[in-house]
């Protein structure tokens, strides 16, 4: 007898992370795609919809499809809305797919958070673990969702604990195909730095985040999970190692800065994530690695390799 | 920038100094940076820049050093004074460079370091980190040496009348030691008051500046003779009961700090020369 495939719901299927996960899932589950940006062309055996979570419409996917499990990895950026449009998005439709896989009986939820709501203060010890208070909200209203989001699993996974819920914190991803703000600096010429300030980083490549995402579904151990390497190094030698040429900005007081980036409108440098460039968020992941027997296969100098060799192609 | 710091590495690094820092390794990643942010390079730079200062302007003697262990966690527990941590710098450089086993230690430092620019930066590129509990009971579980100042700013930055007046200790250092199974060694350091005495505290200017104290005093630091005297290890089992016998526990390091410092004034011929 052959055991049938899972199908897993995968959001944010737009994205190179999942399309990263697809590819790794595809040879033994079926999937669904959704995006709320488009429909993504994936191979004509994989159904994609392009889909708003909080319209009724997004419950035909699981009135459509035996969903067993839901890899949510969709979110709406501060490019792409503003502080309500994100809320909606990303909190309120976060509680209607938790709601959805309630209903449809899915047994499991593996949701993308980031390292970013442990804040970036300058207090911060060093090798945050998961117990760690979520600080983003109190430093900025732009993070509000982010932690809201977190909140809301956290809600669900207490009060319904046979929806196993895995909520994964990675530290910066980058590498190929990936467009958030870290990415898009150490892909680009010349980056600003906040002058005097270089806080440690941590990076993990797409490909490995892809693997700690599918390892998470797999080996299915709900719970919270910081999600990097044990590998650091500072923001302006991750720069200089990817042959960015630093630009450097006034630091002090933090208006300058803040007000810099609000006129040029750096959206790779955004004045609400001004002080992730200042203070380091260094994240402990070794539970994730005790729990799931997770090992990074790109190292640091992999990841800048990729920004370096962009360049180069670009002469 | 790595090239840059390399080259100074290997102007002002004397070979033998690059030796000791070698013998005291951290874990670091690909690109020479522990968690913390430690980096060798830029450590033996400004232990040599410091070792200077540590044998010519401050002519520092430092006695005891054969009851730092030589390997494992030690939590070095002193008196703290001069309103920057010069302190910290020199029990740092004597631990570096100690005949009898030469350590790169980590020392705990006032929390709005961070946000001073550049400071920051190299504070923990040469081994400093915040004063922080887990910072510092993480790093005793990788066997590092910490220094800590139990009295934080109420030691560093009390006026020149009160110097060598033992300011509150927390109690934190000790509960971390009994928990890890620390061995404390207690220094007493006599001179640092002198480098840099301040005869008021402008509380508003600090405070617009968002920095513990502002004091009135010379900018710079004066060339103040120090003493660093490092006690015989102390251990202290988990058997208390209440926070008033940690209490007690602190005071008897106190007592044992307030001893050598006592020793240090008396083995001191002059302040300054």
């Amino acid at each position: 007898m052959t055991q049938s495939r899972l199908c897993v719901l995968v959001t944010g299927a737009a994205g190179s992370l999942a399309g990263a996960i697809i590819r790794r899932l595809k040879p033994h589950c079926d999937i669904v795609a959704v995006d709320f940006r488009k429909r993504v062309d994936l191979e004509h055996e994989i159904p994609s919809y392009k889909v708003d979570f909080n319209k009724r419409g997004f419950e035909d996917v699981f009135r459509n499809h035996d969903i067993d499990a839901v890899i949510h990895i969709g979110r709406v950026s501060t490019e792409e809305s503003n502080l309500t449009g994100r809320y909606n998005a990303n909190v309120l439709g976060t509680q209607r797919l938790l709601k959805l896989a309630l209903k449809y009986d899915i047994r499991q939820v593996v949701v993308l958070s980031t390292f970013f709501v442990y804040g970036a203060n300058a207090q911060n010890p060093s090798l945050l673990t998961e117990d760690a208070p979520l600080k983003a909200s109190g430093l900025t209203l732009d993070m509000v969702d982010s932690v809201e989001l977190e909140n809301l699993c956290n809600i669900y996974m207490w009060k319904h604990p046979n929806l196993h819920i895995t909520i994964l914190r990675p530290c910066h991803i980058a590498g190929p195909g990936v467009r958030n703000t870290i990415s898009r600096l150490l892909s680009s010429r010349i980056a600003p730095v906040l002058l005097g300030f270089s806080p440690l980083m941590q990076f993990l490549h797409v490909e490995d985040m892809a693997g700690a995402v599918v390892l998470a579904f797999e080996k299915n151990q709900p719970g919270i999970y910081n999600v990097a390497p044990h590998d650091w190094i500072t923001y302006q030698d991750a720069l200089l190692a990817c042959d960015c040429t630093r630009f450097p900005l006034i630091s002090i007081p933090p208006i300058i800065p803040e007000q810099v980036t609000k006129i040029f409108n750096w959206k790779s440098f955004p004045s609400h994530l001004l002080n992730y460039f200042k203070y380091p968020v260094i994240i402990d992941g070794s539970l994730f690695v005790k729990t799931f027997g997770f090992e990074p296969r790109f190292g640091l100098k992999d990841i800048f390799e990729h920004y370096r060799e962009g360049k180069r192609s670009l002469v | 920038m790595l090239d840059l710091v390399n080259a100074i590495k290997n102007v002002l690094v004397p070979r033998e100094l690059e030796e000791q820092v070698d013998r005291s390794p951290k874990s670091t990643g690909s690109f020479n940076y522990d968690a913390w942010g430690y980096n060798p390079d830029t450590a033996k730079i400004s232990l040599a820049l410091f070792k200077q200062l540590y044998d010519h302007y401050f002519r520092v003697e430092a006695r005891g050093l054969e009851h730092v262990p030589k390997q494992g966690r030690a939590l070095i527990i002193a008196n703290h004074s001069g309103q920057l941590p010069m302190d910290g710098i020199l029990i740092g450089v004597a631990m570096a460079t100690n005949p009898d086993g030469p350590r790169m230690a980590r020392a705990m430092v006032e929390r709005f370091f961070p946000t001073v620019p550049f400071v920051g930066n190299l504070l923990n590129q040469a081994g400093a980190v915040i004063g922080d509990p887990q910072n510092c009971r993480r790093m005793l579980q990788s066997e590092e040496a910490v220094i800590v100042f139990p009295e934080g700013i109420r030691g560093s930055g009390k006026l020149y009348k009160d110097r060598y007046q033992l300011q509150r200790f927390g109690n934190g250092f000790m509960h971390i030691a009994m928990a890890t199974e620390t061995p404390i060694i207690p220094v007493g350091v006599v001179g640092c008051e002198e480098t840099m005495p301040a005869i008021a505290n402008i509380k508003p200017l600090a405070e617009l500046l968002a920095i513990p104290y502002f004091p009135l005093a010379i900018p710079a630091f004066l060339p103040a003779k120090v003493i660093l005297n490092f006690g015989e290890p102390m251990m202290f089992d988990q058997s208390v009961e209440s926070e008033e016998a940690v209490t007690a526990r602190v005071e008897q390091v106190k007592d044992v700090i307030r001893g050598l410092i006592e020793k240090g004034l008396q083995e001191r011929e002059r302040v300054f020369l």
